[in-house]
C-alpha cells in the first residue's frame, strides 16, 4: 500500500498550494499580479495561528485566517488599484512585510509563552485532523484515497470548482474576466472596474490566507514556528500558470506538486540522490513549467492580457 | 431659435475640459438632432475626442451643461452614457480579444446568467434590422478590422442607445466596407436614430452627413449644411486659412531598379506565413506604394527590408549584392534607411524619453572614435530640423515623448532624410498628423524621389496613395495581388485586390 501513502500525502502537502494557487488566479483574472502571496499565507497562518491559540475556537480561528490573507491583500489593492504602485514591487514587499510580520509576531508570542513553545489546544487539532467519511471511507482503496482527508482538502476543492463556475459560467464572472483582459473595454461596457478588483483580490488573499494556516496547523501539527509557509507562495505563483489561470486545474497542479515535495521520504534509501535534491524539486520543476509555458500558443489559455499593468480611465 | 419645439438629442453648452494646463475643449457648442448624421471635423488635437469622451462619460467636463433628449444629464461613467441612451464606437476598439463576438457585446449588461439561445435570438434580430453580419460565436482574435467594427457597433445598439457616437470609424476599412458601414449609418438614420461621425476624411463627411460641426483647437467653430459646402470650404474652416489641397506627382524621367526582392518568405513568430513569394523591384526616383488591409504583412515587409526580420526563403539584393544575413547597422551602411512608423508611433522609431539630440545621436555615434559621443554635431542636426521642419518643441532637449504626433513623425522622418538614404521605407508617416503637417511629409518624400531616391509607402488613405505614388503593390494575406500604375487604377479597384482580389479580375484585363 506503499504508493497509496504516497498519492495520500501528496494531497496533503499540494493543499495550501491548492489555496495559494486560487487565490492568486483570482488576483490576476482581474489583472493584478501579485506576488504577494507568500506574504498573504505567513499572515493569513500568523492571524489563524495566534486566534486559535487565545480563542480555542477552530471556526473563529479560521475566520481570522482568511482575514489576515485579505488584510494582505487589502494593502496590495489600495497600492496598485487605487495608487497605481508598481505591481511587482508592491507584490515583492507585501511577501517580505508579511513574512516579517508573522515571524515578529511569533517571536513575541514565544517570549511570553512559560514552555517557550506554542502549540495549539487538543480542540483545535481534533477538527482538523484527518478521518475517514463514515461509509465511504470503508471502501478498499478508494476510502483511502478519496475519503480520508481533513476538511481543508475538501473545502480547497469545493472552492476550486465554485470559482471556476463563478469565473466561467455566470455573469459577473464574464464581468471579471473582461477587467483582466481589458480594464478600458469593461469600463467602457459599464462593468465597476475598481469595485471588482478589490472584491476578487480580497476574497483571492483571504483564501491564500487559509492556505497559509494549513501550513501551520496541520503540516506542522498546529506547532509554531518560523518561516512556516516556507516558499510555498513561490510555487504557487507557478502554479497559476501551470494552471491556465483555471482554478480546477490548480487542483491537479497543486496535487503534482505536492508530490513533488513528498517524494523524498518515498523513495527508496538505496537511491544515491542527496535529501537537498528532493528539496529544490519543486523549484526545478518550477521552473521548467514557466519555461514551456512561454511557447505555449492557443489565446484562450494565457494570461490575461493586461495583467500586471495598472489601469486609469483617463491615461492618454 | 425658431426650433424650440423640436428635441435635441443632445445639446452642448459651453463644454471645456482641461489636461494640466492644455485646454483641450474651450467652451465649444454643438448641438444633434434625431434622424441626423453630424459630422464633427477637426484636424489632430482639434479636441473631437475628447469632446465625445465627455459624452460617453469617460472624462468630466470641467465647465459647460451637456443636455440630452432635452434633459440636463451628469455623466460620470460609461453606464451613466448608456442608460442615456448614448453609444460610442471608439477608434481603438474597445474589444476583448479572447473572448467571442457574444461575450463581448453582453458584457457589462443586467442579465445575471448566461442564456445562450435568448441572447443569440436578441443579436440575430439587431443584425437583420441593421444588416450586420456576424458570427456570434467567432473569438475577437480572429476577426478583421471590420468584424470588430460590427461587433462595436452591435454593442451599442443592443443596449439600446439611440444615440451613436463613431470616432473615425473609416480610417482602418477598405473603400467597399466603408460603403457598407454607410449603408447601416443610413438605415440607423432612417430608424431616428441620432448620430456623430468623427472623421477627417473631407470627401466621407459629405458623403454620409448632414450638417458638419467644425472644431479647431478646442473650439467650436462654426456648423454648416453639407449640402451648401465643399471640400475647399470645410478645409478653410478647420485649419483656419485657405490650404492648397492638390498632392504632385514629380516626374522623374531616369529610373533605376535599386533593390530586387525575389520570391520572398517570412513566418511570423506564432508560425503563421506573413509574406508568400513576394517579387517586387524599388526604383530610384520613384514612391512605390503598398496598401492592404491591417496585419496583411506591410509590417513584416518593412522590416525584412530594413534587416530586423530574417526571410525564411528568398532573396534581397541591393545593386546586386544581397542583403540577406546582413544586420541593420550593415544594412543601413549600404543607404537603405527605414523611417518604420508602427501602430504605436514612437516604439520603433525613437527613444521616447529621450531629446531630439539624443535620437540624433542613436545613429551617428558609431562612427565617432573614441569613448565619448561628442553632441555638438547632432544638437546642431536637431536644431536645422527644428528650423527647416517647423518642428514645435520646447527646446531640441525635450522628451521626444511630450511633443505631439505630427512633430514625432517629422523628427523621425528627418532624420532618416538627414542621413542620405539611397532607399527610404516609410510605414504610415502621416497617420495622426492634420492636413498641414501631412502636405509637408508629402512634399519631404517628394524631394527624396527626385534626388533619385527609392522611396517605398506603406500608406492607408487609398486617395492620397492614387495621387502621390507611381505604383502601388496590393497586399493580402502576405500575398501580391497586384502591381499597378497610380495613374490608371482607382480606389474601388484597390479596394477589391486587398480583398483578394487579382489584378487582372480587380481591373478587368
Amino acid at each position: 500500500m506503499n504508493i497509496i501513502n504516497f498519492l495520500v500525502a501528496a494531497v496533503l502537502a499540494g493543499t495550501p498550494l491548492l489555496f495559494g494557487t486560487i487565490g492568486e488566479i483570482l488576483h490576476e483574472r482581474v489583472g493584478h499580479l501579485n506576488l504577494g502571496v507568500e506574504g498573504m499565507m505567513s499572515i493569513g497562518a500568523c492571524s489563524g495561528f495566534m486566534v486559535g491559540y487565545m480563542t480555542d475556537n477552530f471556526w473563529i480561528a479560521m475566520l481570522a485566517a482568511f482575514a489576515g490573507g485579505a488584510f494582505g491583500a487589502l494593502i496590495y489593492a489600495v497600492l496598485t488599484v487605487t495608487f497605481m504602485a508598481n505591481q511587482n514591487v508592491t507584490g515583492l514587499t507585501l511577501t517580505i512585510f508579511g513574512i516579517g510580520l508573522a515571524n515578529f509576531i511569533g517571536f513575541y508570542m514565544l517570549g511570553k509563552s512559560e514552555t517557550g513553545t506554542l502549540k495549539l489546544p487538543e480542540q483545535i487539532t481534533a477538527q482538523m485532523r484527518g478521518a475517514k467519511i463514515p461509509g465511504l471511507g470503508s471502501i478498499p482503496v478508494l476510502g483511502d484515497l478519496l475519503f480520508s482527508y481533513n476538511p481543508f482538502v475538501y473545502l480547497g476543492i469545493i472552492l476550486a470548482i465554485i470559482l471556476s463556475i463563478y469565473l466561467f459560467r455566470t455573469k459577473t464572472g464574464l464581468n471579471v474576466r473582461s477587467i483582466g483582459e481589458n480594464p478600458a473595454a469593461a469600463d467602457a461596457a459599464g462593468i465597476k472596474v475598481t469595485k471588482w478588483k478589490y472584491i476578487n483580490m480580497i476574497i483571492g488573499g483571504g483564501i491564500c490566507g487559509i492556505g497559509g494556516a494549513y501550513t501551520i496547523m496541520i503540516t506542522n501539527g498546529g506547532v509554531w514556528i518560523t518561516n512556516c509557509v516556507g516558499g510555498l507562495g513561490w510555487i504557487a505563483v507557478a502554479l497559476v500558470i501551470f494552471a491556465n489561470w483555471k482554478p480546477v486545474y490548480a487542483i491537479y497542479g497543486s496535487f503534482v506538486f505536492g508530490a513533488f515535495r513528498i517524494l523524498k521520504y518515498y523513495v527508496p534509501k538505496s537511491f544515491p540522490i542527496p535529501n537537498a535534491f528532493y528539496d529544490m524539486l519543486p523549484f526545478l520543476v518550477t521552473a521548467v513549467v514557466l519555461v514551456v509555458n512561454s511557447i505555449r500558443e492557443k489565446k484562450e489559455n494565457a494570461q490575461p492580457e493586461s495583467c500586471g499593468v495598472n489601469y486609469f480611465r483617463e491615461e492618454r | 431659435m425658431a426650433q424650440s419645439e423640436e428635441k435635441y438629442a443632445i445639446e452642448l453648452k459651453g463644454i471645456s475640459k482641461s489636461f494640466g494646463t492644455v485646454k483641450a475643449n474651450d467652451g465649444i457648442n454643438l448641438n444633434l438632432k434625431y434622424g441626423e448624421i453630424l459630422a464633427l471635423l477637426g484636424e489632430n488635437g482639434s479636441g473631437k475626442t475628447t469632446l465625445m469622451n465627455m459624452l460617453s462619460g469617460i472624462y468630466h467636463p470641467d465647465e459647460g451643461t451637456i443636455r440630452v433628449a432635452g434633459k440636463e444629464a451628469l455623466i460620470n461613467s460609461p453606464t451613466d452614457a448608456a442608460s442615456l441612451g448614448i453609444g460610442m464606437i471608439h477608434q481603438h476598439f474597445k474589444l476583448v480579444n479572447v473572448f467571442s463576438a457574444m461575450d463581448n457585446i453582453v458584457l457589462g449588461t443586467q442579465e445575471k446568467l448566461l442564456k445562450a439561445k435568448v441572447l443569440r435570438e436578441k443579436v440575430e434580430e439587431i443584425s437583420r434590422n441593421f444588416g450586420l453580419e456576424i458570427d456570434p460565436e467567432k473569438k475577437v482574435y480572429n476577426m478583421s478590422v471590420s468584424e470588430k467594427q460590427t461587433v462595436e457597433i452591435m454593442k451599442v445598439l443592443y443596449r439600446g442607445a439611440d444615440i451613436l457616437i463613431l470616432d473615425e470609424p473609416t480610417a482602418v476599412l477598405t473603400p467597399q466596407e466603408t460603403e457598407k458601414l454607410f449603408a447601416i449609418l443610413r438605415e440607423m438614420k432612417a430608424q431616428g436614430r441620432a448620430i456623430i461621425i468623427i472623421t477627417h476624411k473631407l470627401n466621407e463627411v459629405l458623403a454620409i452627413s448632414d450638417r458638419v460641426t467644425i472644431l479647431r483647437r478646442g473650439k467650436s467653430i462654426d456648423t454648416v449644411m453639407t449640402a451648401q459646402t465643399d471640400e475647399k470650404k470645410l478645409t478653410e474652416l478647420m485649419v483656419g486659412r485657405p490650404v492648397e489641397l492638390s498632392i504632385s506627382r514629380p516626374k522623374v524621367e531616369e529610373k533605376k531598379s535599386v533593390l530586387e526582392v525575389r520570391d520572398l518568405n517570412v513566418v511570423r513568430a506564432d508560425k503563421t506565413k506573413a509574406l508568400k513569394n513576394i517579387s517586387f523591384d524599388m526604383k530610384s526616383g520613384e514612391i512605390l506604394g503598398v496598401v492592404g488591409i491591417a496585419g496583411s504583412g506591410q509590417k513584416e515587409l518593412c522590416e525584412t527590408l530594413a534587416g530586423l526580420i530574417r526571410p525564411v526563403s528568398g532573396e534581397l539584393s541591393y545593386r546586386q549584392e544581397s542583403i540577406i544575413g546582413k544586420t541593420p547597422g550593415q544594412i543601413q551602411e549600404m543607404g537603405i534607411r527605414m523611417g518604420f512608423v508602427p501602430e504605436d508611433r514612437l516604439g520603433m522609431g525613437l527613444v521616447s524619453t529621450m531629446g531630439m539630440t539624443d535620437n540624433m545621436l542613436l545613429k551617428t555615434y558609431r562612427k565617432k572614435k573614441g569613448m565619448f559621443v561628442d553632441r555638438r554635431p547632432a544638437k546642431e542636426l536637431a536644431e536645422q530640423l527644428v528650423q527647416e521642419l517647423e518642428i514645435m518643441t520646447p527646446n531640441v532637449e525635450t522628451p521626444v515623448r511630450m511633443l505631439s504626433g505630427g512633430n514625432v513623425q517629422k523628427v523621425l522622418l528627418g532624420r532618416e532624410i538627414g542621413s542620405g538614404p539611397n532607399v527610404l521605407i516609410t510605414a504610415y508617416p502621416v497617420r495622426g498628423l492634420d492636413i498641414n503637417s501631412s502636405y509637408l511629409i508629402y512634399d519631404l518624400l517628394n524631394e527624396q524621389k527626385k534626388k533619385q531616391v527609392a522611396v517605398l509607402l506603406v500608406g492607408e488613405d487609398l486617395d492620397v496613395m492614387l495621387e502621390l505614388t507611381d505604383r502601388i503593390l496590393v497586399l493580402c494575406h502576405g500575398e501580391i495581388t497586384g502591381i499597378v500604375d497610380s495613374e490608371n487604377t482607382t480606389k474601388e479597384q484597390l479596394g477589391l485586390m486587398m480583398t483578394g482580389m487579382t489584378k487582372e479580375v480587380a481591373v478587368g484585363e
